[in-house]
């Protein structure tokens, strides 16, 4: 089991309850669609399993590993190892050409610049962004970003991967390529787990989870 | 559809957890990083650089115009010789001056390795340009009796005319101290120039230029030993021996020489060597000036203060970066590490500019003094290892308000 959360609640200073009871599993290899309105919890359920926070109570197990009980170094190093992340916002650095920023997606695993550079040339063949290798990201369209972005997430072959509105900023034709290529990448047997606003998205993964005022309100299996 | 369960069978007790792999940060790939940082605001770095360059310039320029003056005082010490030593007669344990036996000119010239020698005796008498002039005003010049090769064995020339010779034996002729022949007003020799010493007139037939390594002689008047025993009936009780030893055991003629002056009594003859304690001035002359290393000092805390202010704007102006770091891998350590050595690094680029800086304007000094061209080898470490360790310092507050920022937060920034 890849991802396994028990009732767990997330509270913030101030009162506010982003998340109240969920309890959920998702097994190896699934594709989730997370779904919802703004403020029911997506975003905040997701940083969870990405282990960037921690719950209020209730467990959380990622990639096999009690995260509640874990250390900042061993959280540092699942996400290292076993968690690939995909912004809305892309999060690439300008300063970097498209191998570097895939590259640099796995500095924290320790392999080499030298084999870090040969997985992210890989990745980037993969996401169809081979002829952009030394391209900064001001030079690439919206889609292409996002496609780095994949690469960097997928480069260091995680377990799971997160995936927070990645079509949020894109128009309609790139947004389903970058769908596209999540779904077929995932084939390779690394769990997804993505936020989406969309139901036409939502709707082309075989599981849902609908989400509302910090509850799953439902989980649907197509 | 269904809806979530509300409890799911977990198991308490599964297989154990697999190994987890560390998030590892190789020291290569940190100076890689903090590099790429500081490429990217090329010019920022730059001015925050400024800052430590300048404070770093100030002290390195400070050390190095003292240390070449301190060298071109040792190299003009050098010139002179180190090998002259003096022998004069000191004091008993009453505190009553003791005095050298006449035999001791003889026993020290036929001592092994001593090159030349030659002695000086103090006479009670005062020298005046006129015997109209008060006989209080002595102008502090004292007269002394000297051996005819003084200039040669102390390291001096004349500046005007001759020194003493064979005829000033015979004859009253006096040669002039530098500074003595200036409170006298005589300037050059020639003519019938006469001095009134002890009630007679001297012809002025030399006047000496400065004497480096003992300044003293500067302010006396010198008269041949013959002439003086004549007229003054002195006694032969040398009041200072200059010795020329050989360069290779100065210290061994040196420990010699009190007993060979006075056998009998060789703890009342004092034996120091002049360029020693020139070269004590030296050193305390080359010691840096506290004021100056203090203004490089104000001006490396002004940097430092710059440098921690750009970091702290860096930090926040990186929130992404940071959050980005930290869902990739990055543990809080490694970035505390990332914007320490960015710092660390800004400061010690800094400090080899500032020793590039510093390194200039002693060389412009140097040659317009006409002075060696030194800076201290210590600097060429010290200065990047200062800004280095400024840096760190700097960069201190910054880079744990990052390590501190929550992912998600910065994420969302």
């Amino acid at each position: 089991m890849s991802i396994r959360l028990d009732h767990v609640v997330k509270e913030y200073p101030g009162g506010v309850t982003a998340l109240r009871d969920v309890t959920v599993e998702v097994p190896d290899g699934d594709q989730v669609a997370v779904v919802g309105p703004s403020g029911s919890g997506k975003t905040t359920m997701l940083t969870i399993l990405g282990t960037l926070e921690r719950p209020t109570s209730g467990s959380v197990h990622v990639a096999d590993q009690d995260v509640g009980a874990a250390s900042d170094q061993r959280l540092a190093g699942l996400r290292a190892h076993q968690i690939g992340f995909v912004f809305q916002s892309f999060h690439l650095q300008e300063a970097m050409t498209a191998v570097d920023n895939v590259a640099t997606g796995m500095l924290y695993t320790g392999a080499p610049l030298r084999r870090r550079r040969e997985a992210a040339r890989a990745a980037l063949e993969r996401v169809g962004l081979g002829h952009r290798l030394e391209f900064r990201p001001r030079q690439l369209s919206g889609g292409e970003r996002q496609r780095v972005a994949i690469a960097r997430a997928f480069a260091k072959r995680p377990r799971i991967i997160l995936a927070d509105e990645p079509t949020g900023n894109l128009d309609t034709k790139s947004g389903g390529e970058v769908i596209d290529l999540l779904v077929e990448l995932g084939t390779d047997g690394a769990t997804l787990m993505l936020i989406t606003h969309d139901p036409g998205i939502a709707g082309r993964f075989g599981r849902q989870l609908h989400m509302r005022d910090g509850e799953i309100v439902a989980d649907e299996r197509t | 559809m269904t809806t979530a369960s509300p409890t799911l069978p977990l198991p308490s007790s599964g297989p154990p957890a697999p190994p987890l792999e560390r998030a590892r940060l190789p020291p290569r790939e940190l100076v890689g990083v903090a590099l790429q940082g500081l490429r990217t605001r090329k010019l920022r770095a730059a001015l925050s650089a400024l800052g430590i360059a300048i404070g770093i310039g100030a002290m390195v320029a400070v050390v190095g115009v003292s240390a070449s003056a301190q060298a071109n005082l040792l190299a003009e010490i050098d010139a002179l010789g180190t090998n002259l030593l003096t022998v004069s007669p000191g004091q008993n344990f009453l505190g009553q001056n003791e005095v050298l036996p006449d035999t001791s000119v003889p026993m020290i010239g036929h001592m092994h390795d001593v090159l030349s020698d030659v002695a000086i005796y103090q006479l009670s008498q005062n020298v005046y340009r006129t015997p109209f002039v008060p006989s209080e005003q002595t102008g502090g010049i004292g007269v002394d009796a000297a051996g005819d090769n003084l200039p040669q064995v102390v390291g001096t020339t004349l500046a005007s005319g001759h020194f003493l010779d064979s005829v000033s034996a015979r004859f009253p002729e006096a040669v002039l101290g530098a500074q003595a022949a200036s409170i006298l007003q005589i300037s050059q020799v020639g003519g019938h120039l006469m001095v009134y010493l002890g009630n007679r007139w001297f012809t002025v037939v030399g006047i000496l230029k400065p004497v480096v390594l003992d300044s003293s002689l500067d302010s006396t008047v010198f008269i041949s030993l013959p002439v003086a025993e004549r007229l003054f009936q002195t006694q032969p009780n040398p009041s200072e021996i200059y010795v020329r030893a050989n360069q290779n055991d100065v210290i061994g003629v040196s420990n010699l020489l009190a007993p060979t002056a006075d056998p009998e009594n060789s703890s009342g003859v004092d034996v120091t060597r002049p360029s020693d304690a020139l070269a004590a001035r030296a050193a305390a002359k080359g010691q840096f000036t506290t004021l100056l290393l203090g203004l490089g000092a104000v001006a490396l805390l002004v940097g430092a203060i710059g440098i921690a202010n750009i970091m702290v704007i860096s930090v926040l102006e990186r929130r992404g970066e940071i959050g980005l770091r930290r869902a990739l891998g990055a543990t809080r350590g490694h970035i505390t590490a990332q914007f320490l050595a960015e710092s660390a690094l800004l400061a010690a680029i800094g400090g080899v500019a500032g020793l590039a800086l510093g390194a200039g304007a002693t060389e412009i000094y140097a040659v317009s003094r006409h002075e060696p061209f030194v800076v201290p080898t210590y600097a060429l470490i010290a200065a990047p290892a200062a800004g280095f360790v400024i840096g760190a310092l700097a960069g201190l507050y910054p880079a744990m308000k990052a390590a501190r920022l929550s992912p998600t937060e910065a994420l969302r920034a």
